[in-house]
């Protein structure tokens, strides 16, 4: 019944944005195919970090791996878009289980830690290997729209369906998944380890197989970005693109996969947004340039002041007062008659602590 | 939960439905570009107005000094602009920061050609940010003219048609560099210090040209992310290079001067000319040992050095070029220092001008592309463009200078070389002609 009802609702969000990508400018398109990337980036983050209690600032890296492995796959064997995409996704889930392996053993800043230094050294190997993969320059990724749609459909709005399509597929399983069983056994580790191992779960397990979906959403990112730019080259990889997913992920919500969606949207379209209106209102360019910089570290500071718990926190919270009968219905959850710690308390100010179980 | 399940999960319809809806307001907008009737012979063209649009580092690690360039070019359009403009029409020129990323630039170069309707992407600044933009460019058909870089990369007609450099390319400037140094400094020992990318990949290709490699006792390289480079010095200094000769950007010429100081090693120092901008570096060098809690003279520590410079010296100031460039940027840009940066940027505008004006009157993006094919007059740059069908790099040579006060001072007559190992450097016969009395092409 969920998988119907996410699918259904999928279906219908597909259907009013391939609708309204017709009425759209390439441009626009183009930012479009930009968002889903960084929404299945994001979306894939704030399910690590929102449910299982792990931090990664590494995912840089693994969308890296995707988009080379799409860029391979494409130049090499001609794949089409559908077998390229899981192949990337699950070329980054295979790199993603011994550091996974290895995640499950870290807490904290030594995760972090470790994490980061993926981010920094994976994209140098290209320039290790200029043969296969490209060296600095990269390698290009010749897309082109499929005959069947006629030889003046744009490209960037097949890029855009592509990349749209593949967002919501992951939207729908990755909602699918923090509902099961294996969602929930997530969040009893991320909320408490000792207890999660008391009540039988495999915490080492758990923690693993969460940064190996995550790490499977971070690849099909980076196949996603490398078919709407066109090229993959370490300096797209950049640890700042780490910062990026992490940033959207909790300016979006952690473990909110709307969030996600509000995450990528800011990232997207907010820089863009601000450089336009700063040079419309007769700005130097010089001095427009630095404004998206100040207003992305604004936008942060104002979320986090106002919201805490992330933007789609907010809007939850606004619109709680407005729904005060489906708020009495509410069920008790599970995991909140376990006993509280300390920790959890930490984790969670008070007054944040419904934040992430409801959408997922 | 189910029931509150049922309640969250449209959140996400919600949010894709508005994302959808608000992309559509804003995509309106973009539409309604280029309504010039007849006059309107290209995108980004109108009766009135030549639009182009160009990436550039006004952010980021490139920032100091690169960040110049295009104000300065933007200042000689204005030039023009205020002399007739090309043909009747102004140019407005569009430059949006990548702050030296390149998916930064993939993102505003999509923005520049399909939102805003550029004619050109012209001076697009940087080898790694050029080459994310470089497919797409020319898959689209879009002019991709005179990219500030000297990577040997944009002389690829065959596969772009659309791309063409502009200053000497890095090959060449080894080539020349490595002959002076052969000549001036045979028996000594010497060091490369290099980016470790296309643009001091490619320097080293030219070097090792014509330096024999049994001279060459060390190669250290490093990575502009990372800017500590101790070890590298600490390599050089071990090998015993008296001459270290430098691929690199300001930032790092003046991290290896203020290093090898600090680790009391002396060499000659000969850097290529990107890297070598003597008011630039003295900032950087004075800004560095700011930040180290020292004080330097920057500009003490910059004499001598050898460079190679393929526009006229801005020392010179009896050259009418370098005059005229000084008059506009009094005019327009008299914020900026007049160095080596603002130099550049007035004198690849001027190129772009002669080149426009051969397009036509009715200018179209294949004319613009078939006017620098058959080749362009040699301007403000003291060798010949190899601009040609089958060519697309820009200056073909330059003079070896070292720098004295705040320029170059010119040591040597201009010299011209091709990019493949066997073709010599020669001296160059031709002179370069005055700069036109009115300023304009």
């Amino acid at each position: 019944m969920t998988l119907l009802r996410h699918a259904s609702a999928a279906i219908v969000a597909a259907v009013i944005i391939g609708a309204a990508s017709g009425a759209l400018s390439p441009f626009r398109n183009f930012q479009l195919a930009e968002v889903a990337v960084y929404v299945v980036a994001i979306a894939g983050l704030t399910v690590l970090i929102g449910l299982s209690g792990q931090i990664s600032l590494g995912h840089g890296a693994f969308m890296a791996i995707g988009a080379y492995v799409a860029a391979l796959t494409v130049t090499h064997l001609a794949w089409p878009a559908w077998a390229v995409l899981p192949a990337s996704a699950a070329a980054a889930a295979v790199a993603g289980a011994p550091v996974g392996v290895a995640a499950a053993r870290l807490r904290g800043p030594y995760l972090a830690g470790a994490t980061l230094m993926l981010a920094v050294a994976l994209p140098s190997l290209a320039d290790k290997y200029p043969g296969v993969l490209g060296g600095d320059q990269g390698l290009s990724v010749a897309i082109t729209v499929p005959p069947g749609l006629g030889a003046s459909f744009p490209l960037t709005r097949w890029q855009a369906w592509v990349c749209v399509a593949a967002a919501l597929i992951t939207l729908v399983a990755l909602a699918n998944l923090g509902r099961s069983r294996v969602g929930r056994n997530w969040r009893a580790v991320r909320d408490d380890e000792v207890a999660a191992a008391l009540a039988g779960l495999n915490v080492g397990r758990l923690r693993v197989l969460a940064f190996v979906v995550s790490a499977a959403c971070a690849g099909l990112a980076g196949a996603m970005l490398a078919i709407t730019t066109t090229l993959v080259s370490p300096g797209s990889f950049t640890v700042s693109l780490s910062i990026a997913l992490l940033t959207g992920a909790i300016i979006g919500g952690l473990g909110s996969l709307a969030g996600a969606v509000w995450g990528a949207l800011i990232i997207v379209l907010l820089p863009t947004y601000i450089t336009n209106l700063a040079t419309s209102h007769g700005l130097s360019t010089a001095l427009a340039a630095n404004i998206p910089i100040a207003a992305y570290g604004i936008v942060l500071i104002a979320v986090m002041l106002l919201f805490p718990g992330g933007i789609q926190a907010g809007l939850r919270r606004l619109a709680r007062p407005a729904m005060p009968l489906l708020a009495r219905l509410r069920p008790v959850r599970l995991l909140r008659s376990l006993p509280m710690s300390s920790h959890d308390l930490r984790r969670h100010p008070p007054g944040s602590e419904h934040q992430e179980e409801g959408t997922i | 939960m189910n029931r509150r399940h049922r309640v969250r999960f449209p959140a996400l319809i919600a949010a894709s439905a508005a994302l959808a809806l608000l992309a559509a307001a804003c995509g309106g907008g973009s539409a309604g570009g280029g309504g010039g009737g007849a006059a309107a012979s290209a995108p980004g063209i109108t009766a009135h107005q030549i639009l182009i649009g160009s990436h550039q580092p006004l952010t980021g690690p490139a920032a100091p000094g690169y960040s110049e360039i295009a104000p300065a070019s933007n200042a000689y359009f204005q030039y023009v602009n205020a002399h007739g403009g090309i043909y009747g029409r102004k140019i407005k020129y569009t430059y949006l920061d990548d702050g030296y990323d390149p998916s930064k630039t993939v993102s505003v170069v999509h923005q520049l050609v399909l939102q805003d309707n550029v004619f050109a992407i012209f001076d697009g600044l940087g080898t790694p940010t050029h080459l994310a933009v470089m497919n797409f460019l020319n898959s689209s058909k879009v002019p991709d003219v005179f990219v500030a870089s000297g990577c040997a990369c944009w002389n690829n007609p065959a596969q772009a048609p659309e791309t063409f450099g502009w200053q000497i390319d890095y090959i060449r400037e080894g080539k020349i560099l490595g002959a002076y140094i052969k000549k001036h400094f045979a028996g000594k020992k010497i060091g490369y210090f290099y980016q470790n990318d296309e643009f001091g990949q490619d320097g080293v290709k030219g070097l090792d040209y014509e330096i024999p490699k049994s001279q060459v006792v060390s190669r250290q390289s490093y990575v502009p992310t990372n800017t500590n480079v101790g070890p590298q010095v600490a390599a050089l200094k071990a090998a015993g290079a008296q001459v270290v000769v430098s691929f690199s950007i300001p930032a790092f010429t003046a991290l290896f001067k203020l290093t090898s100081l600090k680790l009391g090693y002396n060499p000659t120092l000969a850097v290529s000319n990107v890297g070598s901008d003597p008011l630039t570096l003295d900032g950087l060098l004075q800004a560095f040992a700011k930040q180290a809690g020292k004080a330097v003279n920057g500009a003490a520590l910059t004499q001598g050095i050898i460079t190679d410079g393929y526009l006229p010296s801005l020392g010179d100031t009896g050259n009418s070029w370098i005059a005229l460039f000084k008059k506009v940027h009094d005019t327009y840009d008299a914020k900026a220092p007049f160095d080596g940066n603002v130099l550049y940027g007035e004198a690849v505008a001027y190129t772009f001008v002669q080149a426009m004006l051969k397009a036509g009157k009715n200018p179209t993006r294949a004319s613009l592309v078939n006017a620098i094919n058959a080749g362009l007059p040699q301007g403000p740059s003291v060798a010949p463009y190899a601009f040609s069908a089958t060519d697309h790099a820009g200056i073909t040579g330059a003079y070896i200078g070292v720098i004295k006060g705040s320029a170059i001072a010119p040591k040597t007559p201009v010299y011209v070389t091709g990019t493949s190992a066997t073709s010599p450097v020669t001296v160059y016969s031709g002179s370069q002609e005055p700069a036109p009395g009115s300023g304009m092409p």
